[in-house]
């Protein structure tokens, strides 16, 4: 029995300085979450929809989402989306237009002349990709709720020669 | 210099708690409490005159089901509304992407698209959902719920059940 107090009374303090290390990583991590959910975070993107802007190959850019939650997100400006096709995809592009705009727009840019426009209802944006000849966007699946935004693209990071504001 | 030290170690106190509890609500688990009568009687099943939030329901969500976007028809889910980013819902998911389901009214039938949902509350005649607003992309909902907390008479499970009246064909 002695024995026994004599183990716990051993190791008590190094007992406690694991649980106080544990907490301060736990509560790293938690911060570190808040900081990529709710403030900025780089996000890796990749595909020739946003040609010439972002590259083909992969570009890291900086995403704020501040500007989402105060509701400033509005034309002209490069947002990531949770795409309306696959909720676990996000995709790139840019808004064209914000709720209660009319956008016109080509059908088939590559094949035809044919346009249509479209009025943008209440809460939804219209998103496009810069190179509408190779861009799975708006034009396909139709507005996007305003709540599907993620965040704005403001400042590319990778690669070096592209460091700038977008 | 001894209340600003008690002030500055108070300030760090709450600020890790709101780092931790911020992280626990948007990962794990959040407790909401339920507005308006379009799920009695699941939810808030006695409309009262007096609209005290006191008398709300609670539920308690969670976001696990988040990481894969698994849904299946019959859960209650919380989400933003399609033409208000700023206010959330909570409705039953009675149909998913690939099923038919009739418009009401009339006649025609549409399928649900790839990525969506329909959402109906179960309180018919007291609810705005997808018979207004159409299907709801899934990347919309916030999180399931899968019990009530509060009040304590009515503490339990919340059935994944849909009425009869709204199965899909």
């Amino acid at each position: 029995m002695s024995r026994l107090f004599q183990f716990v009374r051993q190791w008590k303090p190094i007992i406690k300085e694991g649980f106080s290390q544990s907490f301060l990583i736990a509560k790293f991590l938690c911060l570190l979450h808040v900081t990529n959910t709710h403030v900025c975070t780089p996000v890796l993107v990749y595909g020739p929809s946003m040609l010439p802007t972002l590259n083909l190959t992969g570009d890291v850019v900086l995403v704020e989402h501040l500007s989402q939650k105060f509701g400033k997100v509005g034309p002209r400006h490069v947002v990531v989306v949770r795409s309306p096709e696959n909720p676990r995809k996000t995709v790139t592009k840019r808004i064209v237009a914000v709720e209660g705009e009319s956008v016109t727009f080509l059908v088939e840019p590559a094949l035809s002349d044919r346009s249509h426009t479209v009025v943008v209802p209440r809460g939804h944006v219209w998103i496009q990709g810069d190179n509408i000849y190779s861009s799975r966007d708006s034009r396909q699946f139709g507005p996007v709720p305003y709540g599907l935004i993620l965040g704005k693209a403001f400042w590319r990071v990778w690669p070096p020669d592209g460091f700038g504001s977008l | 210099m001894g209340t600003r030290n008690f002030l500055w170690n108070s300030a760090k106190k709450f600020f890790t708690i709101g780092l931790i509890g911020l992280t626990v609500s948007d990962r794990y688990f959040s407790i909401v409490p339920v507005r308006g009568y379009s799920m009695s009687p699941t939810f808030n099943p006695q409309i009262s005159s007096y609209t005290g939030s006191l008398t709300d329901d609670r539920v308690l969500v969670e976001k696990f089901c988040l990481e894969k976007y698994k849904f299946s028809c019959g859960d209650v889910v919380v989400f933003c509304s399609p033409s208000n980013h700023r206010e959330m819902h909570i409705k039953r998911i009675t149909a998913l992407p690939g099923d038919w389901i009739s418009t009401p009214h009339s006649y025609d039938a549409i399928v649900v698209p790839k990525g969506h949902c329909w959402v109906e509350g179960d309180n018919s005649v007291f609810s705005l959902d997808s018979r207004s607003f159409g299907p709801i992309p899934l990347g919309l909902v916030h999180g399931r719920v899968t019990h009530i907390v509060w009040p304590p008479q009515r503490v339990g499970k919340v059935d994944k059940r849909i009425p009869q009246e709204h199965l899909p064909f």
